[in-house]
């Protein structure tokens, strides 16, 4: 299943992108998680700025990695939506 | 073995509190305000633990409120990059330290929930008039937008409100709710009688959670902690000793996990004396219980001693008096018996007086 174009995701309050320095990596600081994230993972959310909707972040990696835009949607959606199941990410109508 | 870098403190602030609750996690000899670490400790302790690896960031007490430098202390947690929770009953927090709070850039709070009404809540805590002024406190954040998890600790005397708890939670806009059933460390154990829930109550919280789980997907994380001494398996404590997390004590003492003083043949070091990094690494505290090498049968044979550890060391010393031994939670272990129809037993008889938590 994947997200409509027009919803917005955005990082609430008390979620953070963060560089782990000691551990040379991208995480999401939530509240009680830690979530390591791989560059896909970190380049999605890096797009999520809590202005745009779905279907703009999703032209933008397709635009960005020459990679289609059909099963960049498939990814990131199933991506920001288990996040938004753990409440870390908020999906916005 | 390879140490990892350790991911999360818990920086137990002081141990003053204006409530008495009888579960406290707290040692059974608290410390005075007198022997406390100083602002630049604490802060020095921020920065090195940073360094070290830590991400996350608690703190917690004894109520941390109580600490008159919480503001600045938060700040100085930010500044050092860690995400900084304040897990607190809320008692002592005003609009004007909510505010400072918040300036000083605090990522989250856990408020913790004694009981849903204030007769409960009132007697578990041991202080008149607590939870109107928790509930005032839970209004002001939710003003706010501070983004907050619902601790809920039950208990015999308190598992049936459960449902409510859930449901308060999402009254008080949290995203999050901790449904934790009573371990018995610090001031639970000598208060088990009084607390320890019986199994049939233990397997009601556990369907609970599990429907609340499925209907509030999206809207409510739910984490559970279980009843101990009624599972077959023991749990995963810490991470791992010394492998995820520490604490540091309001003077100074650095532990692996928060009863960790309970295990008398160990020395713990302070952040007084030696640096941080050294005592995770190198002290033999910490060393003790890393890897397998310390394991006694069933542990040392058994599948799954990756995946737990063999379970609580200070569990081990305070059920079997062996902090190398068996959990004795655990199905495999020879106590396991004896301790299931023990919990049952206490569970069952008539309800003892609590022994409140005091200095």
């Amino acid at each position: 299943m994947s997200l409509s174009a027009d919803t917005v995701p955005a990082l609430p309050r008390g979620v953070r992108l963060h560089h782990d320095h000691v551990r040379d990596r991208w995480v999401l600081l939530a509240p009680e998680r830690t979530i390591s994230l791989d560059p896909v993972g970190h380049a999605i959310l890096s797009e999520v700025d809590g202005t745009t909707p779905f279907g703009g972040i999703v032209d933008t990696l397709a635009a960005k990695y020459s990679a289609p835009a059909a099963q960049i949607a498939t990814d990131a959606g199933e991506f920001l939506q288990g996040l938004a199941d753990r409440r870390i990410v908020d999906l916005r109508p | 073995m390879s140490i990892p870098a350790p991911m999360a403190m818990l920086a137990e602030l002081t141990h003053r509190c204006p409530l008495s609750c009888p579960y406290c996690s707290n040692p059974v000899e608290l410390t005075r305000k007198e022997a406390e670490l100083t602002t630049g400790d604490w802060l020095d302790a921020f920065r090195q633990a940073a360094e070290l690896g830590v991400l996350q960031l608690h703190l917690s007490g004894g109520e941390p409120v109580s600490r008159r430098d919480l503001p600045e202390l938060v700040a100085g947690a930010r500044a050092a990059g860690l995400y900084t929770n304040l897990i607190t009953s809320g008692i002592g927090l005003g609009e004007a330290r909510l505010d400072a709070l918040e300036a000083a850039g605090l990522d989250h709070v856990q408020l913790s929930l004694q009981g849903t009404d204030a007769a409960m809540a009132d007697r578990i805590g041991g202080y008149r008039g607590g939870f109107d002024r928790k509930m005032q406190v839970a209004g002001w954040m939710k003003e706010r937008g501070i983004p907050m998890t619902l601790n809920t600790v039950l208990h015999r005397q308190n598992l049936h409100q459960l449902p409510r708890a859930i449901e308060m939670a999402q009254e008080m806009g949290a995203r999050r709710i901790e449904v934790a059933v009573v371990q018995f460390h610090g001031w639970a154990l000598p208060n088990r009688a009084a607390l320890m829930p019986t199994r049939a109550q233990s397997d009601e919280a556990t369907r609970i959670v599990t429907e609340a789980r499925a209907r509030l997907k999206g809207k409510l994380v739910l984490d559970y902690v279980p009843a101990d001494y009624h599972t077959e398996k023991p749990k995963r404590c810490m991470g791992g000793w010394g492998m995820v997390g520490l604490n540091i004590t309001p003077e100074g003492t650095v532990l692996p996990c928060h009863a960790a003083e309970t295990i008398p043949h160990l020395r713990f070091e302070t952040i007084r004396e030696t640096p941080l990094r050294d005592i995770w690494y190198d002290s033999a505290a910490f060393n003790a219980y890393r890897g397998d090498a310390w394991m006694q049968e069933p542990c040392r044979s058994c599948d799954l001693k990756k995946v737990d550890f063999g379970g609580c060391r200070c569990q081990a010393m305070a059920l079997a008096g062996d902090p190398a031994a068996t959990d004795p939670v655990c199905r495999k272990s020879p106590l396991h018996a004896e301790i299931q129809s023990c919990a049952e037993e206490v569970a069952t008889s008539a309800t003892a007086d609590f022994s409140y938590r005091m200095m």
